[in-house]
């Protein structure tokens, strides 16, 4: 820097020296963006606020507090039209849980199936689970949720002719019905039994780690955990005298009465996000499986382990850092997905919303709502997966 | 030594039969489906599965299908006001023929469809020389294609000029706007996911905090809520009586979301950029924007094609979303179609979900064959 300013001519040096010194050139570029990204959002709020007076909506989230006047057909927690727009919006979040978790679950598990699949030595498994993926992925989510809603459930019987499932399960194209169970009194004694045995299954795997690290032996954890976890509930169910009951549904002359519902709308959605997001799974667990080293499976073979436990103790586990950070991103994008819900009528957060949005004229306030709870949502999701991530991630000593 | 050569044949083996000849289909099915017991029993559920499901898919698809008729009765049953007999189930094929001009082009007048199809061939022909790696002038080829086209393009389409009437959007529809928006949604997010890009990498901390806010934010919403936002906000940002075209807003909406996330896949591209480069362009004494545009971007770019043909495929795909806020591409056109009550039938709506899905497949599943392409070109580029 100082030879170039001494070689310049006189007179030119200084403001050469300024106009090419790159610490005040990039001020002076984030001087100019910070005037314009400032003035362009003023520009707007004050176009806003002007159209919005002429409108005579009052902005503010004060309309949270006003009644909501419109009916949800699917209300996890109580509600009715008479409660606030707060309320409604509440349930559509939710709702919007509730079938992204459900989602996330399912679409997991055939994901994992599909990806184990395609890598299958037998050829007809193979080309199948290829054949779904290449269905899924070629084709919008909104459109397998369409096939689903107007396609598949609407061609089930009407709740007359329900088809009966095993259970007491009827499916009609009013949805899914099926029997609630009813907690008579001492049904505490269940629930002490289930926490009871929730904290022996912990204890059970904390010893039995701690005992194969001391001594090599190895304790069947997992049966023995699941036998615990049927057993003393059961026993507590025998022992406080068989309090629970079903309300089991009954055929009537239009339609079923009694029991629980699932709604078609909550039924496709799920369905449609399950499937779509699990073909996208099923080519991230397969690419993690393929990315585990050849040698590593050949070496665990070289000692003797059996050609199930290559999978569980070396394979699965080295994939596994492969896998987590792409299924994050599947993770969020079917929570994002799930607000295809407004196209069906499945009141998650964004159906809600539009329908306040439609009552009120409160956009900037809606919109607002809507990405907040999609960011905290979004960022809930990494916080947990970067977690897991960090306690699968290679530990280099 | 000679205990050295105890293991050494002293006599002749007896000549063995050729082994029986490998790869007939027998041999084959036995290797590859009936290995093992897990395999045959696997086998078998799958072909079970295969005759229960194909069978009577092809029979619905193609043999009991309506091709022909010019209303409802060709796709219902007697019971439903139709010629079919009772019980009868089948593809409604007439449908999707009668209906073709609008699930093409929507309410665009028949006598002016020219103007669409020109441009439509125009595209193809500068389409097909860009995605073949052996021709030259890429360059210009992507200047007409993704500069010049969409704006000469939309004025043919929609006219007021070279005194051609104009045809408001409102009367446009079918794939040719699932192919326009996906079109304008990638030719704006290209340059504006590059710049975005840039701005994240750069050393300027307000423009990288800015363009890192741009990116997380849109990436951590949905869709939909940028399109609800871009339907019913935009018009409250404007002045007074300044209004913006529904179509517009749409592009911009669906322009902004993908632009965020072609700037992570062009990010990936400039990570992988060794530091080499950019200490060999400061050496011959290149700016930044020299650098970038000369000996970065170029490399960062070529790096990344497959996954930018990916996002394309999402683009794609996501354009179907405009059906929500109410416009009518592909997907609207064909669903608005079910409330004809000229052709109410219940196989209607199946049917045209099912023909939307093809062309969408057809679409995505090319797109998705010329990535592999793609990458296996740019694969051996890298490595001779």
């Amino acid at each position: 820097m100082a030879d170039t300013t001494s070689n310049a001519p006189l007179g030119e040096s200084r403001a050469a020296a300024l106009l090419y010194n790159p610490a005040v050139r990039g001020f002076v570029y984030q001087l100019v963006t910070v005037i314009l990204v400032v003035g362009f959002v003023w520009w707007v709020t004050d176009n806003t606020i002007t159209n919005l007076q002429n409108a005579g909506i009052a902005s503010g989230f004060g309309f949270l507090d006003s009644r909501a006047g419109f009916d949800i057909a699917q209300t996890p927690v109580a509600y009715n039209n008479d409660m606030t727009y707060g309320r409604a919006l509440v349930i559509g979040i939710i709702n919007t849980v509730i079938v992204s978790a459900a989602g996330i679950v399912t679409a997991t598990i055939i994901g994992f199936i599909v990806g184990i699949g395609r890598l299958s030595s037998n050829w007809l498994i193979a080309r199948l689970s290829e054949v779904y993926v290449e269905i899924f992925r070629n084709i919008p989510p909104l459109l397998v949720i369409f096939f689903f809603y107007t396609g598949v459930l609407a061609l089930l019987p009407s709740a007359r002719d329900s088809i009966a499932l095993p259970l007491d399960i009827y499916l009609n194209n009013r949805g899914l019905a099926f029997p609630t169970p009813i907690f008579g009194p001492g049904s505490w004694l269940m629930g002490a039994a289930l926490v009871a045995a929730i904290v022996a299954v912990v204890a059970l795997a904390v010893w039995s780690k701690r005992r194969q690290m001391a001594t090599g032996q190895q304790f069947p954890t997992i049966r023995v955990s699941i036998a615990i976890l049927i057993l003393l509930p059961l026993i507590a169910y025998f022992v406080s005298g068989m309090p629970v009951t079903f309300d089991i549904p009954v055929k009537g002359r239009f339609n079923l009465a009694g029991g629980a519902v699932i709604g078609p709308e909550f039924m496709s959605l799920y369905l449609a996000l399950s499937l779509y997001t699990a073909a996208f799974m099923a080519e991230i667990i397969r690419g993690g499986i393929l990315g585990v080293a050849k040698g590593q499976t050949e070496a665990a073979g070289a000692l003797g382990l059996h050609p199930r436990k290559v999978t569980r103790l070396v394979v699965v586990p080295q994939a596994m850092r492969i896998i987590i950070p792409p299924m994050t991103s599947e993770y969020l994008s079917l929570t994002k997905n799930s607000s295809l819900a407004v196209a069906i009528g499945y009141a998650d957060i964004v159906a809600v919303g539009k329908t306040v949005l439609n009552q009120t004229g409160q956009a900037v306030e809606v919109v607002t709502i809507w990405m907040i709870i999609y960011l905290t949502l979004s960022i809930l999701t990494s916080i947990f997966m970067n977690w897991f991530n960090a306690k699968m991630a290679l530990v280099e000593r | 030594m000679a205990q050295d050569l105890a293991y050494v044949r002293k006599e002749m083996q007896a000549q063995q039969p050729a082994p029986k000849k490998e790869g007939t289909a027998i041999q084959w099915v036995k290797a590859n489906m009936f290995a093992t017991p897990k395999d045959s029993i696997l086998s078998i559920i799958a072909i079970v599965f295969l005759i229960w499901a194909i069978p009577p898919m092809v029979e619905w698809l193609l043999i009991n299908a309506a091709w022909t008729g010019t209303d409802r009765a060709t796709c219902a049953t007697i019971a439903q006001g139709g010629i079919r007999p009772d019980g009868w189930s089948g593809a409604c094929w007439a449908f999707i023929g009668n209906k073709m001009d609008q699930i093409l082009f929507g309410r665009y007048p028949d006598p002016w469809l020219w103007r669409p199809i020109l441009v439509a061939v125009v595209f193809t022909a500068l389409l097909i020389p860009m995605l073949m790696p052996k021709v030259p002038h890429k360059g210009w080829n992507a200047l007409a294609l993704f500069i010049i086209l969409p704006i000469i393009g939309f004025f043919i389409i929609y006219g007021g000029v070279f005194g051609l009437p104009v045809v408001d959007t409102s009367d446009w529809g079918g794939l040719m706007v699932t192919l326009i928006l996906s079109y304008f949604a990638i030719a704006v997010s290209l340059p504006f996911g590059i710049l975005l890009a840039l701005g994240r990498r750069s050393k300027l901390p307000v423009v990288r905090t800015l363009s890192i806010m741009f990116i997380e934010v849109v990436r951590g919403v949905p869709l939909i809520t940028i399109l609800f936002m871009a339907s019913v906000m935009l018009p409250l940002f404007l002045p007074e009586g300044m209004t913006i075209n529904k179509f517009l807003r749409a592009i911009v909406g669906v322009s902004l979301f993908i632009s965020a996330y072609m700037a992570e896949v062009i990010r990936g591209g400039l990570q992988a950029m060794p530091k080499g480069q950019f200490e060999g362009a400061a050496s011959l004494g290149l700016g930044y924007w020299q650098t970038m545009r000369l000996i970065i971007l170029p490399q960062a770019i070529k790096l990344v094609i497959p996954a930018i043909v990916n996002q394309f495929i999402s683009i794609f795909k996501d354009t179907s979303l405009v059906s929500i806020i109410g416009m009518f591409d592909l997907l609207g056109i064909i669903k608005f179609n079910f409330t004809d009550s000229s052709w109410a039938s219940p196989v209607t709506p199946i049917t045209g979900l099912i023909f939307a899905g093809l062309v969408f497949w057809v679409f995505c599943f090319g797109m998705s064959r010329y990535s592999s392409f793609m990458e296996r070109h740019l694969d051996t580029g890298h490595r001779s």
